[in-house]
């Protein structure tokens, strides 16, 4: 990288820099710490334990599953909620973004007690043959509960900044609304779909107060890679760690996607 | 390519919030500009026509078939926008960043249901028609203004549609882009309903047949576009236009009219050819006015007798024959300007835009 002389920027004076470093240091200080705590001579072995390996497949497969779903449920709920003027909509809107601000145990309790056997919906869905609570399934509601409003809310930003006068033009071309909603509003709002779900995704994979809660922690069923790394804290602090580590790299990997994702196009 | 039938447009409308009460329509094949201020209802009714917005009373039919219709006594109708066959262009030319510019023309044919090569085909068409064929494989991003326009316009033909909607088609463009477009509005509009919103005077003189002027969402005038503008009776229309338009046929390098004047000009656009129609285009401020014949020898020297004597702002303007002047209260006062008298109008050949019609 090329030196770059520092333009002088009327809005920001030389003492914000200090706290904006202190800042940043805060954040990645803590990733250095654990990198530095790494056991490296054991690292492979302790990351590829059977137990390590089920968790790390359960985890990408219930992300991806509740990525999926978060796109078939969100995807319409952005689109509703920045394109149409039905009266209450403010107020779901604020509601629909509860999961963002709601400790993440408490919407384990509400699930449980809309999915689980004596919740709500309990007895309607063990009629169906399912038992919700406490399986692989359990660990995608919850995974999705709290993932869906990031993709709903990047999703809505991006249909807002997009507007709506390509989607006028498309209409007046003869498109109906399904072309439109295909052809124009989709590709154009593509970047901040892609980020949207990449934030999904990795919320889902960090996702671990609702599923300890409403799933439980059985090994291969419901144990996702933040309860395994919760559990071998207390008797293998180095497997912890490892494990700790696969899941910042993860994070990082998935924080390009996004980056990748807001500058196409 | 299978001739679009041009509809007719009736459309009368009230919008309570927006302060607009509006009658006007279209028959098959003119073109009408909408002129007017900023905020005087145009874009309502390009709306209205368009199906963004519903009338809170009134009736909107094109070709007889209604469109829109609500209002107490009036069984409600609604037709949404893409089953109108109205076509609709705006200043931005708004072309679909993520595809090609063939496959921006070709939208309007594969929304129809046209198989891929019969919508490439015609997008080929309408690219050939406004003159930018080559630029089929672009992204609009790599377009200029001007050409972006062209497509889109290109795009809004694919469509077939009855009515074209036209808003301020060229007020986004580098003037020196514009006489070209125009000239090619000109004769892609010819025989097709267009309802054109515009600013410029000589938009609606050279593109369209009738002129309505709409202000403070009222129709105020309506009529053939060269008498509106050159006769205007409401005050805009009186602002924007009140310009002088002398008809003729280019010979030399003069339009002369039927009254046997020659105005001598400078072409804008295309020139014309000898025996071409054309116009000759120029502001009353710009003309003086002398009681003698003056001395030296001005170019265009209209002799005339002066008809009307009004006030227009904080001038005097006369009128003689085909041609206005504005002259200071304190010149009209000096010449003794009064109906009747001889006079002699002078212009610069340099102030005088001529267009071919």
């Amino acid at each position: 990288m090329t030196a770059r002389r520092a333009r002088p920027e009327p809005g920001v004076p030389g003492w914000i820099h200090v706290p904006a470093l202190v800042g940043a240091a805060f954040v990645l200080l803590p990733l250095v710490a654990v990198v530095s705590r790494v056991e490296w001579g054991s690292f492979l072995e302790l990351v590829t334990s059977e137990a390590s390996r089920d968790a790390l497949v359960l985890s990408l497969q219930t992300s991806a599953a509740s990525t999926v779903l978060c796109l078939l449920l969100g995807v319409p709920m952005a689109v509703v909620l920045a394109r149409t003027e039905l009266p209450g909509l403010g107020v779901l809107r604020s509601l629909v973004l509860l999961p963002l601000v709601l400790p993440p145990v408490v919407g384990g309790i509400a699930l449980l007690y809309t999915f689980g056997r004596r919740g709500l919906l309990g007895e309607t869905v063990e009629a169906l043959g399912f038992q919700v609570a406490f399986s692989t399934v359990a660990v995608v509601l919850a995974q999705t509960f709290v993932a869906l409003p990031f993709l709903v809310v990047s999703l809505e930003g991006a249909l807002r900044t997009a507007g709506r006068r390509y989607e006028v033009v498309a209409a007046s071309l003869g498109a109906r609304p399904t072309t439109v909603f295909r052809r124009v509003t989709l590709p154009l709002v593509l970047p901040g779909l892609v980020s949207g779900a990449v934030l999904s995704f990795a919320r889902a994979l960090g996702e671990f107060g609702a599923t300890i809660t409403f799933a439980g922690s059985l090994q291969g069923v419901t144990r996702t890679l933040p309860l395994e790394i919760y559990l071998r804290r207390e008797t293998d602090a180095d497997a912890a760690v490892a494990l700790s580590l696969v899941l910042v790299v993860v994070a990082v990997v998935v924080i390009g996607f996004a980056r990748q994702g807001r500058t196409a196009l | 390519m299978t001739a679009t039938r041009a509809g007719a447009l009736e459309l009368e409308a009230q919008v309570a919030d927006r302060g607009v009460d509006v009658a006007l329509t279209v028959a098959p094949g003119e073109t009408v500009a909408l002129l007017g201020p900023n905020g005087a209802g145009k874009s309502t009714v390009l709306s209205l026509a368009a199906g963004l917005l519903r009338p809170d009373t009134g009736r909107v039919a094109l070709d007889g078939r209604v469109l829109a219709a609500s209002g107490p006594g009036a069984a409600r109708a609604w037709v949404p926008p893409h089953d109108r066959h109205v076509a609709l262009m705006a200043q931005d030319p708004l072309l679909f960043p993520h595809l090609t510019v063939r496959d921006n023309v070709a939208f309007a044919p594969r929304s129809r249901g046209a198989g891929r090569a019969e919508a490439r085909d015609a997008a080929h068409h309408w690219l050939a028609e406004v003159g930018v064929a080559e630029l089929a494989d672009r992204r609009p991003a790599q377009l200029s203004g001007g050409q972006a326009q062209r497509v889109a316009v290109a795009r809004a033909l694919a469509a077939e549609p009855r009515l074209l909607l036209l808003d301020e088609p060229m007020a986004a463009l580098d003037v020196a882009v514009t006489p070209a477009l125009r000239q090619t509005l000109r004769r892609v509009l010819a025989g097709r309903s267009v309802l054109l919103v515009t600013h410029d005077a000589l938009d609606a003189l050279l593109l369209a047949d009738t002129v309505v002027v709409v202000d403070g969402g009222r129709v105020v005038e309506r009529g053939p576009a060269a008498e509106v503008l050159a006769r205007p009776r409401s005050d805009f229309a009186a602002r924007v236009a009140g310009l002088n338009l002398l008809r003729g046929t280019w010979r030399g390098d003069a339009v002369h009219t039927a009254n046997g004047l020659a105005v001598h000009g400078r072409a804008t656009g295309p020139a014309p050819a000898d025996g071409d129609p054309a116009v000759a285009v120029f502001s009353p401020s710009a003309v003086s006015v002398f009681r003698e014949p003056p001395g030296g020898s001005p170019r265009n020297a209209l002799a005339s007798v002066v008809t009307d004597v009004e006030p227009h702002g904080d001038r005097i303007r006369l009128r003689a024959g085909e041609v206005s002047a504005d002259v200071t209260a304190q010149a009209a006062a000096e010449l003794d300007l009064a109906p009747g008298a001889r006079v002699t109008f002078t212009v610069k050949a340099g102030e005088v835009s001529v267009y071919r019609l």
